[in-house]
């Protein structure tokens, strides 16, 4: 081998002084790994894609006063919703699933620190994706007046931007926590979307569960996020079910990652 | 430098790894050898801060892993090729490394060129590589970061002759420009070749641990007679540790003169009196791992 010569690959001076990575930077490495692989490209590709089938959709349907800026932008916040948790779940889960921990926790032995970077990853995709569909509903928004009778208002406003942005980063949160405290891909996709949905079917069959399912189906304590109705008892709901949902996974999955052994 | 001290892992009342105390010293090759199942992996695991152990310590430049600041700068660890993922390519995987670590395009370049990946091979995805690639790949990987120790579990597992060859070319060099290296294998050869020092391990216990030249020594003579049976009775009578080898001839704890005396006084014509060869490390190493139980002096070297 001829490079073994010419390259310094083999040398072992020692580097004076190395200091941890930055949470930036395993952030953003955390960040490239959602995205560098067959899986996480199509996922994100299909996000953006059916959010902007749903603002189509929402010119040729409905009535002409719902054709706006704030309607559209809300209408595409729906797929992503969906999807995008599975983001956050395959970030976790792809990692166990295909053995890379070996070397991720190798290169970064604070495991809590691999974590915080893939919540913060998890965060900041949401934050892209929400942004993105703010192009896909200005698209829409200039299209529609062309093609149909529309309202084609602009107003918009920033509360309201927060309010989304929130709901889809709880989302992705949720998605993320049900990936650490499972550790499985199949079971975590499974059950991030049947247990809510069963929680949901069963408040609203059994009555005595009524009041409990306001308080702890998180399908119904987000909406007010996107429909703006946040009362100081909307926020109460939605952090009980969030501490249900997020806070309860997220500490089992932390405490799963933190003492297992990475085999 | 690692310094592997008193460490101990268990599981349930299986003990994996039983009070394992090593050194691997910079500029040496240290071969880490055991049957499958003693224990290599989980240690290799302990020092690497991947499996927590029931008690005692490792570390690394006299540091403890998880206090390392970006440890992949100070060790290189390889703990299994496979253990990437499938739908990402060589460059990308060691692209991920390199911004983790903060080195540089170049030195990507630099290993890819370095394992013979550069070129179209570092464009296919890992899952298409034979396992051959990956071990190259994991090279590169645990160099990425240009440390001063490296850590490989098994790293010939899969490479053709030629490949092995290269490898051990890589590790001599790293060692002899003041690195230090630690490798394991379940093949003696392996090892045989490029290490400077073993550490061996039966039933998570350290069975011996020293210089190769020293262990090899104790592999002893090697002696054949024309007549086995009175050869082997002479040699016990005359109070010798006699191991019979599998061609017929005998491999003996003593020296030559001891072997000769007791040769002559019961008349057998000796056909083969040398040192034992690199065979007889293998026989240690058989002896070593099987018998190490009943055998509490090898461990005295430990």
């Amino acid at each position: 081998m001829s490079a073994l010569a010419t390259t310094p690959a083999a040398g072992t001076h020692r580097p004076a002084r190395t200091t941890r990575p930055s949470l930036a930077r395993l952030t953003a490495v955390e960040l490239r790994k959602a995205t560098d692989t067959r899986a996480g490209f199509w996922l994100l590709t299909i996000i953006a894609l059916a959010a902007l089938g749903m603002v189509l959709i929402q010119i040729f349907t409905g009535s002409a006063e719902d054709r706006r800026f704030a309607e559209f932008f809300g209408g595409a916040q729906l797929p992503v919703g969906l999807l995008l948790p599975v983001v956050g779940i395959l970030a976790v889960t792809g990692e166990w699933s295909q053995r890379t921990t070996l070397s991720t926790f190798a290169l970064e032995p604070r495991r809590e620190r691999v974590i915080a970077a893939k919540l913060s990853a998890a965060v900041l995709m949401a934050v892209g994706v929400v942004v993105a569909s703010l192009a896909w509903a200005a698209l829409a928004n200039v299209v529609a007046p062309l093609v149909t009778d529309a309202d084609a208002s602009w107003s918009f406003s920033a509360e309201g931007l927060g309010r989304v942005v929130l709901f889809q980063v709880v989302n992705v949160l949720v998605g993320t926590a049900f990936g650490l405290a499972l550790l499985n891909t199949p079971l975590a996709i499974v059950l991030y979307f049947l247990l809510p949905t069963l929680w949901t079917i069963l408040g609203s069959t059994i009555s005595a569960l009524e009041t409990p399912a306001e308080w702890l189906d998180l399908s119904s304590t987000t909406m007010p996020l996107l429909d703006g109705d946040l009362t100081g008892e909307a926020w109460a709901q939605l952090g009980t079910s969030l501490a249900l949902w997020l806070a309860l996974p997220l500490a089992l999955g932390l405490w799963r990652v933190l003492r297992s052994e990475v085999k | 430098m690692i310094t592997v001290e008193h460490l101990t892992k268990r599981y349930g009342a299986f003990t994996a790894v039983n009070d394992v105390s090593f050194t691997c010293v910079p500029g040496t090759v240290t071969g880490f050898l055991g049957p499958n199942g003693a224990g290599k992996s989980t240690t290799m695991r302990m020092i690497s801060g991947l499996t927590p152990p029931s008690s005692g310590t490792a570390t690394v430049n006299g540091v403890a892993f998880r206090d390392l600041p970006n440890p992949g700068r100070h060790i290189g660890v390889l703990l299994d090729a496979s253990a990437q993922h499938s739908g990402r390519t060589g460059r990308e995987i060691l692209s991920l490394s390199a911004q983790l670590l903060g080195v540089g395009r170049k030195r990507v370049d630099a290993m890819l060129e370095l394992v013979g990946l550069a070129g179209p091979a570092e464009k296919r995805r890992v899952g298409n590589y034979s396992l051959g690639m990956r071990q190259r790949l994991g090279l590169a990987h645990a160099l990425l970061g240009d440390p001063s120790v490296l850590m490989l579990d098994e790293p010939a597992n899969g490479l053709d002759p030629e490949g092995i060859f290269w490898m051990r070319g890589v590790l001599r060099d790293f060692a002899d420009r003041g690195g230090t290296v630690m490798l394991s294998s379940h093949l003696l050869r392996e090892v045989e070749a490029v290490a400077d020092h073993l550490v061996v391990i039966g039933n998570g216990r350290i069975v011996a641990d020293g210089a190769k030249d020293e262990l090899l020594h104790a592999g002893g003579l090697y002696v054949r007679g024309l007549e086995p049976a009175t050869l082997e009775k002479a040699l016990t009578e005359a109070g010798l540790s006699v191991q019979p080898t599998r061609d017929g001839g005998f491999s003996v704890a003593a020296d030559a003169e001891s072997v000769g005396r007791a040769a002559l006084a019961a008349g057998v014509v000796l056909l083969e009196l040398r040192r034992a060869d690199s065979g007889g490390l293998e026989e240690m190493f058989l002896r070593l791992t099987s018998h190490h139980d009943a055998d509490d002096s090898t461990k005295d070297a430990a």
